[in-house]
Order: C-alpha cells, then sequence, then structure tokens
C-alpha cells in the first residue's frame, strides 16, 4: 500500500484522530492527536494489510516555533516468519504525535512495541517528553541526578556537575554557540 | 533424580520452587558486571539479580559513553558531522558514514556518481568483514578460547591496511561523505583488494574449523539466549540478531541502497542443529550460535559482493564534482528517516532540515541500542556464565548504543 492509501485509510478509520497529512515530504508523515494514539498505533499493527510490527525508530522534535515537543515514530513491516522471499515492496510509515512544551505528555505504545520501551526512555531523557503508561520512564543515557533535557533548544549546559566543571571563565563570557 | 538429557539444553526454572528448598536457605544477590569488565565489550553495567548461580533478573544501565552527538549535529554542517558518525560505531566506521551520507543526501536530492556508489559498497564490505571479525575474536575471548583472536585481527590488519591506503585512517575513517567519497583509490589498490579476497576466503571455514564446531564452545552457545523470530521483531532486533532468530530481513535487499540491487549475495538465517554437520546438535534457532554463525556467513557474502564490485568498478567522478571545492549543501525545511544494514544492525538516521545549512535535528537510532533492550528479556532463567555468551552474540559496540 502506498503512503496516501495509509493515509487515507487512518482518515476513514480514526475519524478527528488524524490531524495532519505530509505526502510532499522526502519521507511522508501524518501527524496523529496525542490521545488517540495508542489505539492508533494498535490499528497500524494488527490490520491485515498493514502489519506494521517494527518500530524503527522515534526521534523526538523541539519545535520551538511553535512551542511544541513531537515524538516521530517510523514504522515498517518485517515478516516474522521465515519467509523465501524477501518482501519486495515493504510498508515503511511514519507517524508524528505533537504536545504541549509546557506539559509535554505522550501515551506510552510500549505496549504495543515492546521496542518503543527503551526509545521512549531516550526521548524523555534527551527531550523531556513525558510518556504516559510507561512501564519504567527514567532516565537512560544521563545520569540519574542529572538536571534538565539536553536536546531541547533552550537547554543551558550546568556550569558544573558533582564538582566537574562543565565550561571554562572563557567560555562563559564569550560563547561560541 | 530426574535424568538430564545432555543433548539440551536444561530447562533450569521447572522445579524452582523456593518453598521446597528444606533447611536449605538461599538468598539473591544482587551481582553488578561492569561497566569495566572485559566480557561486556565496552562500558556497559548490568545488574544481575542471582539466586545462587541461576539468574532471575539482568537490567542493564547504559549510558557510560553518551557524548550527545545529535546535540553536536544541530550546530555543524553536515560534511562536518561524518566524523562524529565514525565514533559511534567506530568498529564500523564505513558503513555509519555510509548510512548519514545516504540521509542527507536523500533529504538534499544529490545524485552521486556511480563510481563513489561502488567504492561505497566495496568499503561498506569490507568494514562489513573486518567488523564480523572482531566480533568472532572477542567472542571466542569472551568464552575463552584465547586463540581465535588473534587470527581475527591479523586478517583485520589486512583490511585496515587497505583503508589507510585509501583514506589515510585505521578505525575513524570519515571517508565516506556527503555526495560520493573524499578521495579516489590509490594505484594499485584495486589488485591489493583482490589479493586480500582471495587469502581470506578459505580462512573463514578453518576459523569454523577452529571455534564454531568446536565442542566447548558449541555447548556454551548453543540453545543459550533463545529469542524467536516473534520477540525479535516486536522488540525491535535487526542485523545478525534477527537473522539469527530466522527473519530473512536485510535492508540491502528489502529497501537497497547504493545500488546494493546490482549484486547477487544471500542472507544467512540461523538454522536448527540437525542430522546434518552444518549445523550442530542442539542449536535452536535464535540461539547465541545462531546469531553468532550468521555472521561468519555473512563474512563470505561479503566477498562475494566485494568481488562482484571490484570487477564492475566503473571510472568518472569519486564525489559529485561540485562537492570537490564546496561541501555546503542547503538542507530544505523537510525530513528524512534512513536505515542502511550495518554488521551490528539497521543504523537510521533521521534528519529534520530548515532551510539552512545546519540541520534542525540529527537522530542517529543505532542497532546497538535496539539489540541490546532485549537482554532482560532473554536473561532470565539463564546462568551468570551464559551472561557473557549471550552479550558476546548480540554483538554490541557502546559507542553505538549510547551515541
Amino acid at each position: 500500500m502506498t503512503f496516501e492509501q495509509i493515509a487515507s485509510l487512518l482518515r476513514e478509520r480514526f475519524a478527528g484522530a488524524v490531524e495532519e497529512v505530509v505526502p510532499q515530504a522526502t519521507r511522508p508523515y501524518v501527524t496523529v492527536a496525542a490521545e488517540r494514539w495508542p489505539e492508533v498505533a494498535r490499528f497500524l499493527r494488527d490490520e491485515p494489510r498493514l502489519k506494521l510490527n517494527f518500530l524503527r525508530c522515534v526521534s523526538s522534535l523541539d519545535l520551538l516555533a511553535e512551542d511544541s515537543l513531537a515524538a516521530v515514530y517510523d514504522l515498517a513491516t518485517v515478516p516474522d516468519a521465515e519467509a523465501e522471499e524477501v518482501l519486495s515492496c515493504p510498508h515503511t510509515f511514519a507517524v508524528r504525535v505533537v504536545t504541549d512544551r509546557a506539559a509535554a505528555h505522550i501515551p506510552s505504545v510500549a505496549g504495543v512495541w515492546p521496542a518503543a520501551d527503551w526509545h521512549e526512555r531516550e526521548a524523555f531523557d534527551l527531550m523531556g517528553i513525558v510518556f504516559d503508561g510507561h512501564p519504567d520512564l527514567r532516565r537512560i543515557l544521563c545520569p540519574e541526578d542529572w538536571v534538565g533535557h539536553p536536546l531541547r533548544k533552550d537547554y543551558e549546559f550546568p556550569v558544573e556537575y558533582h564538582g566537574i566543571p562543565g565550561t571554562t571563565e572563557h567560555e562563559l563570557n564569550s560563547p561560541r554557540h | 533424580m530426574t535424568e538430564i538429557s545432555l543433548q539440551s539444553q536444561p530447562d533450569l526454572l521447572v522445579d524452582y520452587d523456593r518453598g521446597e528448598q528444606g533447611d536449605v536457605d538461599t538468598e539473591e544477590l544482587l551481582i553488578n558486571m561492569g561497566p569495566q569488565h572485559p566480557s561486556t565489550h565496552g562500558v556497559l553495567r548490568i545488574v544481575l539479580r542471582c539466586d545462587g548461580e541461576m539468574v532471575l533478573e539482568a537490567v542493564p544501565h547504559i549510558g557510560y559513553l553518551h557524548r550527545c552527538a545529535e546535540k553536536i549535529g544541530e550546530s555543524l554542517q553536515p560534511f562536518q558531522f561524518i566524523p562524529y558518525t565514525d565514533r559511534m560505531d567506530y568498529v564500523a566506521g564505513m558503513n555509519q558514514n555510509q548510512g548519514f551520507a545516504l540521509a542527507v543526501e536523500k533529504l538534499a536530492g544529490i545524485a552521486v556518481p556511480p563510481r563513489a556508489q561502488y567504492l561505497r559498497v566495496i568499503f561498506g564490505e569490507l568494514n562489513r568483514i573486518a567488523s564480523h571479525l572482531v566480533s568472532f575474536g572477542t567472542y571466542g575471548l569472551d568464552m575463552g578460547a584465547f586463540t581465535p583472536f588473534l587470527y581475527a585481527f591479523r586478517e583485520r590488519e589486512m583490511v585496515l591496511d587497505l583503508f589507510e591506503a585509501a583514506c589515510g585512517a585505521r578505525l575513524t575513517y570519515s571517508y565516506l561523505t556527503v555526495g560520493g567519497t573524499t578521495h579516489d583509490l590509490p594505484e594499485g589498490w584495486v589488485d591489493r583488494c583482490l589479493e586480500f579476497c582471495d587469502y581470506f576466503e578459505p580462512k573463514i571455514d578453518e576459523y569454523n574449523d577452529l571455534l564454531s564446531f568446536n565442542h566447548i564452545f558449541v555447548k556454551r552457545t548453543a540453545g543459550v539466549g533463545v529469542v524467536s523470530a516473534g520477540d525479535a521483531v516486536r522488540w525491535g532486533l535487526s542485523g545478525p540478531c534477527l537473522r539469527g532468530s530466522g527473519v530473512r530481513w536485510d535492508l540491502r535487499k528489502a529497501l537497497p541502497y547504493d545500488g546494493y540491487e546490482r549484486f547477487d549475495f544471500d542472507i544467512p538465517i540461523g538454522r536448527p542443529g540437525g542430522s546434518d554437520r552444518t549445523v550442530p546438535h542442539g542449536v535452536v534457532v535464535g540461539d547465541s550460535w545462531c546469531r553468532y554463525f550468521v555472521r561468519m556467513e555473512e563474512m563470505k557474502q561479503s566477498l562475494r559482493i566485494v568481488r562482484q564490485a571490484l570487477r564492475d568498478l566503473p571510472g568518472g567522478d569519486h564525489i559529485v564534482p561540485k562537492f570537490k571545492k564546496n561541501k555546503t549543501v542547503k538542507l530544505p525545511d523537510d525530513e528524512v528517516y534512513l536505515e542502511v544494514d550495518n554488521p551490528r544492525g539497521q543504523v537510521g538516521f533521521y534528519v529534520r532540515g530548515d532551510g539552512s545549512a545546519i540541520p534542525a535535528r540529527v537522530k542517529a537510532r543505532g542497532g546497538s541500542f535496539c539489540n541490546l533492550s532485549i537482554t532482560s528479556h532473554v536473561v532470565r532463567g539463564c546462568l551468570i556464565a551464559d551472561v557473557p555468551a549471550i552479550i558476546g552474540s548480540i554483538d554490541v559496540v557502546m559507542g553505538e548504543v549510547d551515541r
């Protein structure tokens, strides 16, 4: 199925959940409302015509201009049994879920794709999006007591961490970035 | 006393009932494995909750090598970010470069000359061989076999010599860049590469005799850490970990890039142990032995691809001509996600441009990151000695896990 076909299938099945369809992007995607995302996710995984069973990546995105954060889910269909023929036209699909910067909450899909577990932890750690319903939401890459979310555009690098200087006096007075 | 069958991995949890211990009072023990540990393939920390020798739960803690390369990607032009991709999966630097270069080229709509595509395939496959040699050697080391390690590194030296002749570096190449390759091949390189292919091909069977079918090695890895095909797909495994579970999925065939559709090669997958001598008895599809052996078979396939690519290598530019002077690329206000099949799994790059030369977001999806997430699921109920066997078969490089 092409991207347009999948997008219109979602539109008719989940009226109101699909906020935006962007077919002109180099990698086309749809935007789905956050509160409807888990049911859309389950449909994408289980619908026989799609079977998007492989969560490739969850990328967090800082849309500072729109005062929001987003999580971009890239999906694919992978044959989960030994198939002699590799799929010649595999499905790939992408979904963007947008949330407010001030209260960034997106329902977790770790129950739909277990692969989402670590990806959502990373998005929480580095961008600060809270995934409601995640089994174990804690920092994964930064230390447990790290303050702030590094990938945000307005992130300020700490001056020091447990006595280790994060910057020099020269940098503080004449920053390059 | 129940007969323990020597042919199959015993089910260690079958009569695990704390209440029936009688007057033996066992206590759970928390054992910390890492971050400095000879068998964790880098700075990986796993906290094992054990009852005696049996592991009840394993929780991996990562982030010791986190350098937030993604933040750095938001302040550098793509061709300046290529060296940072080298340092993610540092054992497979060429493949990492290739992935990021392809993503940027797709976003910016750059068409790469055919010679550059062939060069990328050659270097990508040679790096696959080098990477699988590291995996093979260190896995043997983890299991206590010290000899294969030096043999693997001896062959790897030849590959690194070829790389050094082409680009000057042995580990962090930054050779495959946006638009093609930074330099063209020196004279005589193609002949030396063919010599290496001829020399190396019989060695793979030698190493199979040395390690793969060694009785002790098979006993330590067969039936250990079995991941079913369904689980592998659900948990986002890729590369030899996915193929070892019997799933014939390789991006070089399914979503080809850089002209891989031109080449004739097979995709090895895990097969069960049976009466024929090609797979040892006791091997289950999806166990550590399968994941390991898929890598040995993939080296043979990589040689096939390298030979075909060298034979058909066209002349012409090694990089888009205007990039020889100025590598600045304007990225449109658009996004792309592109995955390549690296030795350790699928490595994906999500690049979001905003109209300027510097991306708004660069996200790297590491194959090892996703492959490692299955550790807690798979280690339950195995012995402590099985944990290095499982980690080694997953073949992680912490640079890719932490980025």
